[in-house]
């Protein structure tokens, strides 16, 4: 891609408000998942005993908390193609439809 | 005509390897199991003919390396989950909660929670940025030659810590379920790989990762069910008699001791969690579809898949505590408190036959050679084109290799790379394979991930400072596992305490300093290569979030 076609694309509002949306989700998403993956490790290091405290008999805090974040990871990640698909993919097409009825 | 006949005596030559040293097989070792013979046979036959098949529609170099970019994101996901879902996850994290309980578990989820991070932050921009190897990337506005060439260091020394962990898990499978030696069983792992990979490249590495994929998921699947239906469906029940039979007790619900030191803990769960998002053989899954939004759904499905995997791993090593380790049968001289047969790696098989009898255990024994056979081929996949499309097209032909000569150098690495496996292999047969993957995560993590996540998010990321992180990430974390006590204690046999460097992994160290590295290089780099290398950055930032100027793929 040229500088031209590179400073037209940034100029059109669809691609500003595409990057903008999707940089705040994706670093919004990434950012909970490292809080959530380091303060469980966190808790593995500082208060291991918390990992094996019972919670419903004999199923721990750690147990229930190991699967909660493998859960976690599955939605977070549909969250976002859920978003990305409704939205980012339109804004893409009317990008691309625009800078080849512009350019040459 | 002549490539057909050369993949007849490939076959030939597979198959009479194979029936051949299964009759060879002595009392030695253990008597041979026909059932997971015969199911592995099936798999190697069905395999093959896809190979033959997927060898009729390469004719691109774009079929070879990225099949064609035609793969779908639901395909693709099981792909990715059939590369990631190694014998080392299998075996080895059931073999982990076997021993260690909790500790497991911990494993599985550094494993997984790479994933989100990847997708949000890397998924589409690899895709719109690369075509082939992921040095397509972190060259798209740097300096070619440079690049490629730590880019290649990077991705073959991976590759060969992975495949000896793989190799080396076949062997020990191999040699306790078929009764074949141990070299048998890695000649066997080589040669097949090198069939798949050298005449049905992408497309046959890939169908033969979802085909994988689908029987370890519903093979672990049909596993956990049969154990919770052990205890009525009751996963308290399970826990409960796991804590009465396991020598520790209450201690497998702990952490393990293994992260009793922070350090540790932090450090293991950085090598996991960044590692994926450096390892060579599944960043080139992403070329394989057609666009960033095919790339966005491969990773919500390889997620899942592999997500699911790791709760069923959790179940079925709990299940092996209670059904394996207090059975007299699975143990040498049958004494529970004997070692394991076939040793530590062999929880989840042995549970197999606890639960379903000699078939099961069949089963399950040739899904996991299955696997191990289908990990090795996307590696050395990755690792062959590392050699041929960065390495031999840009940095000695600089780009100007002639069309098919590519794949041709692609093809003949690949035999290499299929002989130095085999070496290797043999090698380091004595090795733990739960290690050297952690290991291999670890250089991933510190060599690939930094310079990666820079070129595509970075303006200031400029050739020298690429370089020399990516270089730095790679020497400092070889060298500080080399002086760890993994190594320098247990392999080299130096005395307990003389490791220089005291922690199970170097991430926490290396990954910053890699990081450290590509920033303080780029910001005092006033080349005038440097200034058009950051002015360049505008131009790719549009491409990485547009995919205008991609590749698109190719409609029939």
């Amino acid at each position: 891609m040229d500088q031209m076609t590179a400073r037209r694309i940034e100029n059109d509002p669809n691609y500003q408000k595409l990057v903008s949306e999707r940089k705040s989700l994706g670093w919004t998403l990434a950012i909970i998942t490292l809080i959530m993956y380091y303060g469980y490790i966190a808790i593995v290091a500082f208060i291991p005993s918390l990992i094996a405290a019972p919670l419903f008999g004999s199923i721990t805090v750690g147990i229930v908390l190991g699967v909660a974040i493998i859960l976690a990871s599955i939605l977070l990640t549909g969250i976002y193609v859920m978003r990305a698909n409704s939205d980012y993919d339109d804004l893409t097409a009317a990008i691309v439809a625009a800078n080849n009825r512009g350019g040459k | 005509m002549s490539g057909f006949l050369r993949f007849s005596a490939f076959l030939v030559v597979a198959l009479g390897l194979l029936s051949g040293s299964a009759f060879a097989a002595e009392g030695a070792i253990q008597p041979t199991n026909w059932n997971a013979v015969l199911i592995f046979l099936a798999f190697v036959l069905v395999t093959l003919g896809i190979t033959y098949w997927a060898a009729q529609h390469t004719r691109t170099t774009k079929d070879f390396y990225a099949a064609g970019g035609e793969i779908t994101g639901l395909q693709n996901g099981l792909a990715i989950a059939g590369d990631y879902m190694s014998a080392a996850s299998f075996l080895g994290i059931v073999a982990l909660v076997y021993s260690f309980g909790y500790y497991g578990l911990i494993y599985s989820i550094g494993f997984l929670v790479g994933w989100p991070f990847i997708m949000f932050l890397m998924a589409e921009p690899l895709r719109n940025l690369g075509r082939f190897t992921f040095a397509d990337v972190v060259s798209y506005r740097l300096q070619a030659t440079p690049i490629r060439a730590m880019a290649a260091t990077g991705t073959l020394v991976v590759v060969a810590l992975y495949l000896i962990a793989q190799m080396v898990g076949a062997g020990q499978l191999i040699e306790l379920l078929f009764g074949l030696p141990y070299l048998w069983a890695v000649v066997v792992v080589g040669v097949l790989m090198v069939i798949y990979v050298t005449f049905g490249g992408m497309i046959a590495t890939t169908w033969v990762q979802i085909i994988k994929a689908g029987l370890l998921l519903g093979g672990s699947t049909l596993m956990a069910l049969l154990v919770l239906g052990q205890f009525g469906f009751d996963f308290n029940a399970l826990i409960a008699k796991a804590v009465e039979v396991h020598a520790g007790h209450e201690k497998i619900l702990l952490p393990g001791p293994q992260v009793a030191n922070p350090i540790n803990a932090i450090s293991l769960g950085m090598a996991l969690m960044f590692g994926t998002a450096g390892l060579p053989h599944i960043l080139m899954r992403f070329f394989t579809v057609g666009n960033a939004k095919e790339a966005r759904k491969s990773v919500f499905w390889a997620t899942t898949f592999i997500g699911y995997f790791y709760i069923l791993t959790f179940i079925i090593g709990f299940g092996a505590i209670v059904l394996v380790s207090a059975n007299p049968i699975y143990h040498v001289g049958g004494d529970i408190k004997a070692a394991l047969l076939g040793g530590g790696n062999m929880p989840a098989i042995h549970l197999a036959h606890a639960v379903g009898g000699d078939l099961m255990k069949g089963f399950i024994a040739a899904v996991a050679f299955a696997t191990i056979l289908a990990v090795v081929s996307g590696l050395t996949l990755s690792g062959a084109s590392a050699v041929s499309h960065d390495l031999y097209a840009s940095v000695f032909k600089h780009g100007a290799a002639p069309e098919g000569s590519e794949v041709r150098v692609s093809r003949i690495a690949t035999v290499i790379l299929g002989i130095v496996a085999i070496v290797l292999g043999m090698v380091f047969q004595k090795v733990n394979v739960a290690f050297m993957v952690g290991l291999a995560f670890a250089v991933a993590a510190s060599a690939n991930f930094p310079v990666l996540l820079l070129a595509i998010t970075w303006k200031g990321l400029t050739t020298r400072g690429a370089v020399i992180g990516g270089f730095v990430g790679l020497i400092s974390s070889l060298v500080l596992t080399i002086v760890s006590p993994g190594v320098w204690e247990a392999v080299f046999g130096y005395p307990k305490g003389s490791a220089l460097f005291p922690y199970v992994s170097p991430a926490i160290f290396t990954i910053p300093l890699s990081f450290l590295c590509c920033w303080l290089f780029s910001v005092t780099d006033s080349s005038k290569a440097a200034t058009s290398e950051q002015a360049a950055f505008d131009a790719q930032y549009v491409r990485s979030q547009t995919g205008i100027g991609a590749d698109v793929a190719v409609v029939h």
